[in-house]
C-alpha cells in the first residue's frame, strides 16, 4: 500500500470557472453579487425594490435560482431588465457551471451589475465560488438572532450582511444588537445594513452599500 | 472507475461534494494506471459547510455498484484559525474569540478553517 500525497481541492473545477468568470466580469467591468439566505428571508423582493428603483438604463441583470418554477424570475422580469432562472432540478446550490451557462445566452457587454441570487439555503451555497465580488448573506428578523453562530460559514464569508424585514421587529422576539453582535464574532469585518422592503426603511443604505463597493 | 452513476432525485449538498470528489479523484487517478484505490484522504475545515457524517453516508450510496465501492474516506476535520499580525501567533478559534488570546489584538487574519481538500490517495500499485 503506498499513500501519495495530492493537494486537490474537491470544488477545484468549480473553482477554475469560478475564476475564470471572475477574470471575464473583471475584463468588462461587471461588479457581481451572491446574494444568499435561508428560504423566505426576503431576497427576490429585496432584489424587486432594488430594480424597482433603478432608472430604466441601468445596465444591471439577474439570475435567480431555484431548486422548481420559474416564480421569481417571473416577479423580477416585471422591472424591464434581463432575468433568467436558473432551475437547478435537486440541487441545492448553484455551482459556476450553471452560471456561465445562463451568461452564455446575454451580451455581456450590455451588463455592468450582476446580481445572483442563490438557491434559499444557509449552508449548502457558502462552498461554491461563482465568481462573485462579494458575497450578501440575508437574514430577516423572523429567524433567530444567533443564526451567524449556528451558521458560521456564510456569515464569515459575506462582506453585507442585510437584516430584513425589520418592520416586524415589534411582534417578533428578534434581538437586532445580539444578531450585529454574533455576525461581528464570526466575521468582525461585516458590514450590517437594516431593510423592510415592505415599508422601504433602510433601502437607501443597502444602495448606498451597492453603489459603494461596486467602483472598488 | 469509469461505471459512475450520476445521483437522482432530490440532493444534498454533501451528495455533491461526494460527486465532486469521485471527479477530482477520477482526474488523479489518470496518473497512476493500474493502481488499486484503497481509502481517500479528505481535509475539512469547519468554516466550510461540509459535515463529516453526511458526507460519508452521501459517499456510500452514490459510489454502491460503482468502481469506487469499499473505497474508504479518512475525513480530518481542521479547526478555524486566526493568525495574530503582532505576534505571529496562529490559534484555534474557541467560543467565537478571534481576539489573539497571547496579545489581545483584536485585529487577527483568517488563517484556516475553510479547507475542502483532497490530501492524499492510499493505493495499492500493481
Amino acid at each position: 500500500m503506498t499513500q501519495i500525497p495530492v493537494e486537490r481541492k474537491v470544488l477545484g473545477e468549480n473553482d477554475r470557472i469560478a475564476a475564470a468568470l471572475r477574470e471575464e466580469f473583471r475584463r468588462r467591468g461587471i461588479f457581481c453579487l451572491n446574494l444568499i439566505s435561508s428560504p423566505g428571508a426576503g431576497k427576490t423582493l429585496l432584489l424587486e425594490r432594488t430594480l424597482e428603483g433603478f432608472a430604466p438604463g441601468r445596465r444591471v441583470a439577474v439570475l435567480t435560482g431555484d431548486i422548481q418554477t420559474d416564480n421569481d424570475a417571473r416577479r423580477l422580469a416585471r422591472y424591464g431588465f434581463p432575468v433568467q432562472q436558473i432551475t437547478t432540478a435537486g440541487a441545492c446550490h448553484l455551482d459556476a457551471r450553471m452560471v456561465e451557462r445562463h451568461l452564455a445566452n446575454w451580451d455581456l457587454g450590455s451588463i455592468g451589475l450582476l446580481l445572483i441570487e442563490n438557491v434559499g439555503n444557509l449552508v449548502c451555497p457558502t462552498s461554491y465560488d461563482l465568481g462573485e465580488d462579494a458575497k450578501v448573506v440575508i437574514l430577516s428578523v423572523a429567524e433567530g438572532d444567533d443564526k451567524p453562530l449556528k451558521y458560521p460559514g456564510i456569515f464569515h464569508r459575506a462582506e453585507l450582511l442585510v437584516l430584513s424585514k425589520i418592520d416586524l421587529l415589534p411582534y417578533v422576539p428578534f434581538d437586532i444588537a445580539a444578531a450585529r453582535d454574533n455576525a461581528r464574532k464570526v466575521n468582525p469585518a461585516i458590514e450590517i445594513v437594516e431593510v423592510s422592503s415592505t415599508t422601504g426603511a433602510g433601502l437607501d443604505s443597502w444602495l448606498a452599500w451597492l453603489d459603494r463597493r461596486a467602483v472598488h | 472507475m469509469t461505471n459512475r452513476r450520476r445521483p437522482r432525485g432530490p440532493d444534498v449538498h454533501e451528495l455533491s461534494i461526494a460527486q465532486s470528489v469521485v471527479e477530482a479523484v477520477e482526474k488523479e487517478l489518470e496518473n497512476q494506471p493500474g493502481a488499486l484505490l484503497r481509502k481517500i484522504g479528505l481535509r475539512i475545515g469547519e468554516l466550510s459547510g461540509v459535515d463529516a457524517d453526511s458526507l460519508r453516508f452521501s459517499w456510500e450510496c452514490l459510489t454502491r455498484e460503482t468502481g469506487f465501492e469499499g473505497v474508504a474516506l479518512a475525513i480530518e476535520t481542521r479547526a478555524w484559525q486566526r493568525r495574530c499580525p503582532p505576534c505571529e501567533l496562529i490559534f484555534a478559534v474557541s467560543d467565537f474569540q478571534t481576539v489573539c488570546p497571547q496579545c489581545g489584538t483584536q485585529e487577527t487574519e483568517h488563517a484556516g478553517g475553510n479547507e475542502l481538500d483532497i490530501a492524499y490517495l492510499e493505493l495499492e500499485t500493481p
